[in-house]
């Protein structure tokens, strides 16, 4: 009968016989025994000296054992302190008192010893049980504050990194995202390229917490990386692509839509892997055209058969692109019935302010789920003048002592270099070693981009910028140039750079030549600069960007100057 | 005094639980109920009654004093019902049961003297 582990048991009874025989019966048991002889005095001890259980006479003088019981019981707070009653009530109502006080269970006089050691064994097993409930609760909780803490601290650091680009500066963007989206997968992006066009990425990872969270890290830094050296959604997307499946368990992917906002082309270039349809909201004729995803998402095809084929949509200034997480359209209700595509487009149908269009959406979303999920994503970005934005300057760490100021290199991009290859970022990259030009590393590069656009699609290609003139033809432009971008077999683009010392700074010379056929340079440059039709922006951009703009050779060659000052 | 007095098999189970405080056991128990004798002849209220017939009849079964426990269970059970007269006789009852079972229990004291 001897316990694993002896207990401190407090008898409290007022009757001396008694108490030493029930004292003697619980020594023998192996317990130590705490005693009292009135309810005052066990509501004493019991504070002084925290036996594990107590044994309650009911009738005792000065304090009985129901008010000791239930002052015992308050002090004990959550740990169970098991009293059984030390009784030989015969009436219910006195028994029903004890167990209103908090006594959990009852004991006869005579005492019988095995009853006695059985009651207690009960009592014991009850009280280890609530203690280990106790104690696993406390260590849940301090688990769940563990896990909290954790995610402040990713969520720090990983905005550190998320909110390097312009998510939050840029005058065009508007986002709605919950607090810790993060942990859901959700993934908001957006940063200028050197040109100042802008990319946005709202990407979703699968599953939820940490996990979900981890690949959100990589991406970003390839994100931003190659944005800021002016990598296109293409190379860009690649590269994700490559990173993710390398790095990514086989059942773990990113859906992701890609935007490159260009404000001086005004057009948005759009890859959409897994993602829920976008929409491009066109402010004039209040149309607003899916942006559906064409794409399996970043991580699951090899680098081989990814696919990172774009749309392109030109956009007129106002318009917005209106991106959205899966948390929107599959917020269930009570009968898990999904929100829904058709749902969001009634709330589309029924906005009347473009700027409302969130907090319709929350609105409608309450009205239908009853509560708001925590992976609800929402990004808009609208197209603005280019002068109303302004990329934030590059910090370059280098000193400048090894500034190159006299120098020239050519190159030649050959057919199956074209189709796949974008220079871009290397010649820029290069560029701006030379102090001089990273003022202007914004119009430089706008201008290298059209250059090179123009000599790859209207000289190498032969499009006819004429088709870019409607926004079907805009389309159709685009889907021609992957066409003969694939089937290309000959064909060069040669550029060349030189850059010169002159007195009082330097000058850059930017010259490129295609194979192509030409075009009839007087009439193209006839047309007024502010001509803002689609299909003429490259030609008028170049010369209000660059100095000395001339085409010759029929349009085959292009020359272009920028020039700086000495820095102080 | 036979066995319906006192069960003689409470008391050995009892020497064997309190060892060397057996003697003492008994002393309390004789001291203690002089106390309560003493209460109930000279109680004035039912409360005080009941309440000293409940702890006299706690300890009495205890100690194996069969008739002295039952004496006080009526008691107990009775005080607030029965007449003044009734009540008094049964405190008569329960003095002479206690002076007739005394005796053993001191018997018993003496058989087992406390250890020094």
């Amino acid at each position: 009968m001897q316990p694993l582990e002896p207990l401190t048991i407090l008898i409290a009874e007022d009757s001396a016989a008694d108490r030493l025989l029930l004292s003697s019966i619980l020594r023998r048991q192996g317990h130590e025994v705490l005693t009292a002889a009135n309810g005052v005095e066990a509501v004493e001890v019991f504070g002084q000296q925290h036996p594990h259980l107590v044994l309650m006479d009911a009738m005792m003088p000065v304090m009985d054992g129901f008010e000791a019981a239930r002052q015992i019981k308050a002090m004990a707070g959550e740990t169970l302190v098991p009293i059984i009653f030390l009784t030989s009530l015969s009436e219910n109502e006195a028994l029903a008192r004890c167990l209103e006080v908090g006594g959990d269970d009852f004991l006869a006089k005579p005492y019988n010893q095995v009853i006695l050691a059985a009651k207690i064994k009960a009592m014991d097993r009850l009280r280890r049980l609530q203690d280990t409930v106790l104690q696993q609760r406390d260590q849940i909780a301090r688990h769940h504050d563990y896990l909290l803490n954790e995610q402040r601290v990713a969520k720090a650091v990983f905005d550190k990194v998320a909110h390097s680009g312009c998510l939050n500066g840029a005058p065009n963007i508007r986002y709605l995202q919950s607090p810790y989206a993060l942990f859901n997968g959700d993934l908001l992006l957006a940063a200028f390229t050197p040109a100042g066009d802008m990319h946005v990425l709202l990407g979703d990872f699968t599953g939820h917490g940490l996990p979900a969270a981890v690949g959100a890290m990589p991406l970003a830094e390839v994100f931003y990386g190659m944005t800021a050296k002016g990598y296109g959604l293409a190379e860009t997307l690649r590269e994700m692509n490559a990173k993710l499946k390398r790095i990514l368990p086989v059942d773990m992917f990113c859906c992701a839509t890609l935007l490159c906002l260009s404000f001086q082309r005004r057009s948005v270039e759009v890859w959409n892997g897994g993602m829920p349809d976008g929409y491009l909201h066109r402010i004039a004729s209040g149309e607003r055209t899916p942006l559906p995803a064409r794409h399996l998402p970043l991580g699951v095809l090899s680098p081989e058969s990814f696919d990172e084929r774009t749309d392109m949509y030109p956009m007129a200034l106002g318009d917005r692109v209106f991106l959205l997480s899966d948390g929107v359209i599959d917020t269930c209700d009570a009968n898990d019935q999904l929100f829904g595509v058709q749902r969001l487009q009634q709330v589309f149908a029924t906005n009347r302010h473009p700027d409302a269009l969130f907090e319709e959406i929350e609105q409608a979303l309450r009205h239908f789920g009853g509560e708001t999920r925590d992976d609800v994503s929402m990004v808009e970005v609208s197209l603005l003048e280019s002068a109303q934005i302004s990329p934030p300057a590059l910090v370059y760490s280098d000193s400048g002592q090894s500034c190159p100021l006299d120098w020239s290199v050519s190159f030649e991009f050959r057919a199956a270099t074209l189709k796949r290859f974008n220079p871009l970022p290397y010649l820029l990259q290069l560029l701006l070693e030379v102090h001089g030009l990273r003022a202007q590393s914004g119009a430089l590069y706008s201008v290298l981009a059209e250059l090179y656009s123009n000599a790859l699609e209207h000289g190498v290609l032969g499009l006819d910028s004429g088709l870019k003139r409607d926004a079907s033809g805009f389309a159709r432009y685009y889907q021609e140039r992957n066409t003969r971008l694939d089937e290309l077999r000959e064909g060069y683009v040669r550029l060349s750079l030189q850059v010169t010392p002159t007195d009082d700074g330097g000058c850059l010379t930017i010259h490129v030549e295609d194979s192509g056929k030409g075009f009839d340079v007087e009439r193209v440059m006839a047309r007024p600069l502010e001509d803002i039709r689609l299909s003429g922006r490259g030609v008028s951009l170049i010369r209000q960007l660059g100095r000395n703009a001339r085409w010759t050779d029929d349009g085959r060659s292009a020359r272009v100057e920028f020039i700086w000052e000495a820095l102080a | 005094m036979d066995d319906t007095h006192v069960d003689r098999d409470v008391l050995s189970a009892l020497q064997e639980v309190m060892e060397e405080g057996y003697p003492d056991l008994l002393d309390i128990f004789l001291a203690d109920s002089e106390e309560r004798l003493k209460v109930l002849r000279a109680a004035d209220s039912a409360a005080l009654l009941v309440a000293t017939a409940h702890s006299f009849k706690g300890s009495s079964s205890n100690m194996g004093a069969l008739r002295l426990t039952e004496l006080c269970h009526q008691l107990e059970q009775q005080a607030r019902s029965l007449p003044r007269p009734a009540v008094q006789e049964l405190v008569g009852e329960i003095d002479r049961e206690f002076a007739g079972i005394r005796p053993l229990y001191e018997a018993e004291r003496q058989r087992c003297p406390a250890k020094i």
